[in-house]
């Protein structure tokens, strides 16, 4: 069947506007990525003549090193307890049924509600008072409030979508309540418990907001790192770190989905 | 017959000679759901070897009887007992029991070789020992050369079959199965129930099946408990709770029944005798006990032992064809009649049927066999 000019005209409008509307979505890392191989000191696009020696010197940088060696500190030890501490709290929201549940659940899930500044700032307060300022457990205590939903909605999720006959079929097969648990599952719960913790270490890792209020200069992480920075310098070095923070957050992307299945490990795929 | 085979589980002290001869005992088994009573007092005892059935409509408490057995909870009174060992405080873990589940709940991280396996490995039993015990039930459920294969690369008849084989493989003290076919085709269905039987059989494994399709359960069990609102209503063999049910609801919930208005003709001892138009059908004098004679009774008759002829014979009533409905191998014909407030089903295997019992012929209907069942009309609640 001949389509008519309208139908043709309608298609064409479509696909054109989603190529904007993708464009517009990708347009500043497009826009940041072409600034870090500028060749002249000053951010600007596009770019005449093309080098690497930003890439170089944000490397070399010492503030940066330290504040990505801090940064994965921070980022190890909180997502990995908002891990435990989460999935501790999403079992026990799933499976039992207590006094003040829904107000508990709501309290875990406010940080959502509440920004990032505010929280920052009451940990900055609580800290003062206690001489913890320079510490990282400061900082690893409130990236931990601060990720701690996402692991909570993740590894929820995935309960939820865990066929609970499983659990049930190995008991009936002899398994106890204990091993039920570590061979049917922990592994059934694996996919959503990693991309908890992946959230929540890409969440850490990019935290500013609080993460200024609370960092100190020997915990600073490289977000602070990159506004103290550019508060005094204006080069591509900036634009280069952002080119670097991109490739690292897609290979591990790429990594997670390599070997576990992105769709898995997003929740985007219905379990079984 | 059917009283004794009822009076034969309602009181277990008469039905256990030795207690090694019952598999599953349950004792005076009482749950309940809030305020709603699944099972009242439901007893019944499973023998080693044999294959029960519970039948019941959606909410019979058949299902809840089975979980009792696996002991995913526990019952509200009575005892529940397997190899005369008493489980009510045993939790699943520990009842030495096979289940297959309607949606089979395969392990869905394990190939099919470790699905098997689970319950020999949970056991501490040897690699060696696994490996030949899942080789074993792999040919007996006929998929040898799949152990590598994951559960979601399997077909539905597969999948069942793994299922099966993860149940048997731990030899259980008995096996449950939860409406194990629902989510197979017709066909399939047919051939699992074959093939369950047939492994049932040469294992030799106590069963015990739930099921709501009357047809499964006849053709699959040594035994079946019909059961309705939380009780057994009749417990017999296959034939029995179609030849000779024991109530109003087993007679029409098991297969088809036509209810016929007839007259007590005569009751004597364990007989009766009720008449319709020119047939006199012997009946178990039981159900119409306390009825006076010549007073209506309801005389259950099953579609094939209806038959139809042209008027003029001695026949049990007469009425009009209002619909044929054509099955392949035989026809059911509708009769609009005086002795049945809904319309007579006859089931007839006659090639001719169609073309001869067109729609809006006079017919006479014949009752073909000597003895069926009767109930008193109004008494017995569904």
């Amino acid at each position: 069947m001949p389509r008519s000019t309208y139908q043709r005209l309608l298609g064409f409008s479509g696909k054109l506007a989603v190529l904007l509307i993708v464009g517009f979505l990708i347009l500043p890392a497009v826009v940041v990525t072409m600034a870090a191989f500028n060749d002249k000191a000053i951010l600007s696009f596009p770019p005449q003549t093309w080098s690497l020696r930003w890439f170089v010197k944000a490397i070399a940088y010492e503030d940066f090193r330290a504040g990505f060696y801090h940064g994965l500190v921070v980022t190890a030890w909180s997502s990995t307890i908002a891990l435990i501490v989460g999935a501790l709290f999403a079992f026990a929201l799933d499976r039992y049924q207590f006094l003040f549940k829904s107000t508990i659940e709501a309290v875990l899930l406010s940080p959502l509600v509440i920004p990032h500044f505010t929280i920052g700032l009451g940990f900055l307060i609580l800290a003062a008072q206690t001489g913890w300022t320079r510490t990282y457990a400061l900082v690893i205590a409130c990236h931990v409030v601060l990720v701690l939903p996402f692991v909570l909605r993740s590894v929820y999720v995935s309960l939820r979508n865990l066929d609970r006959r499983c659990e049930i079929a190995a008991a009936s097969l002899g398994a106890s309540p204990l091993r039920v648990m570590t061979t049917i599952t922990l592994p059934l719960l694996l996919p959503g418990l990693i991309s908890g913790w992946l959230f929540a270490a890409i969440l850490s890792f990019n935290e500013f907001t609080a993460s200024l209020f609370v960092t100190a200069q020997r915990t600073q992480t490289l977000p602070v790192a990159m506004y103290n920075y550019v508060r005094e310098f204006a080069d591509p070095s900036m634009a280069a770190l952002s080119v670097m923070y991109i490739a690292g957050t897609a290979a591990l992307i790429v990594f997670a989905n390599a070997f576990l299945g992105l769709g898995k490990v997003l929740n985007i795929e219905q379990n079984r | 017959m059917n009283k004794i085979a009822d009076s034969d589980a309602l009181s277990p002290e008469l039905s256990i000679t030795t207690t090694d001869d019952v598999a599953v005992n349950f004792d005076a088994v009482t749950k309940k759901f809030g305020d709603s009573v699944a099972l009242n007092a439901v007893s019944l005892s499973v023998k080693r070897g044999e294959f029960m059935t519970l039948l019941g409509p959606s909410g019979c408490g058949k299902t809840t009887l089975l979980n009792l057995a696996a002991g995913f909870f526990g019952p509200d009174g009575g005892e529940i007992s397997i190899d005369g060992k008493r489980v009510n405080d045993v939790p699943t873990y520990q009842r030495e029991i096979g289940m297959m589940f309607q949606n089979y709940a395969l392990f869905p991280h394990m190939s099919v070789a470790s699905n098997i396996a689970y319950g020999l490995k949970v056991r501490h039993i040897s690699k060696s020992e696994q490996e030949r015990r899942v080789n074993a039930v792999l040919a007996l459920v006929k998929l040898t050369g799949l152990q590598d294969r994951m559960p979601r690369q399997l077909s539905g008849g597969q999948q069942q079959r793994v299922a099966l084989a993860r149940a048997l493989v731990i030899n259980p003290a008995v096996l449950l199965l939860d409406e194990p076919f629902s989510a197979l085709d017709k066909n399939l269905r047919a051939a699992m129930q074959v093939e369950l039987r047939d492994i049932q059989r040469k294992l030799g494994v106590t069963t015990l099946f739930v099921t709501h399709d009357q047809s499964e359960a006849l053709s699959m069990s040594d035994r079946v408990a019909v059961m309705s609102q939380g009780r057994i209503r009749q417990l017999g063999t296959p034939a029995d709770v179609y030849c000779r049910p024991s109530d109003r609801f087993v007679a029409s919930f098991v297969g088809d029944a036509n209810i016929l208005r007839g007259r007590l003709e005569q009751i004597e001892g364990a007989s009766a005798v009720v008449s319709l138009g020119a047939a006199r059908v012997t009946v178990p004098s039981a159900p119409l006990v306390g009825v006076a004679l010549s007073s209506p009774v309801d005389l259950f008759v099953r579609p094939e032992q209806l038959k139809i002829g042209d008027v003029s014979e001695p026949c049990a009533t007469n009425g009009t064809v209002t619909a044929q409905v054509y099955q392949g191998g035989h026809v059911d014909i509708h009769v609009a009649s005086e002795a049945s407030s809904r319309d007579l089903l006859v089931r007839t295997g006659e090639h001719d049927a169609l073309s001869r019992w067109c729609i809006g012929r006079k017919v006479d209907v014949l009752i073909s066999a000597s003895d069926g069942v009767a109930f008193a009309t109004t008494s017995d609640v569904r």
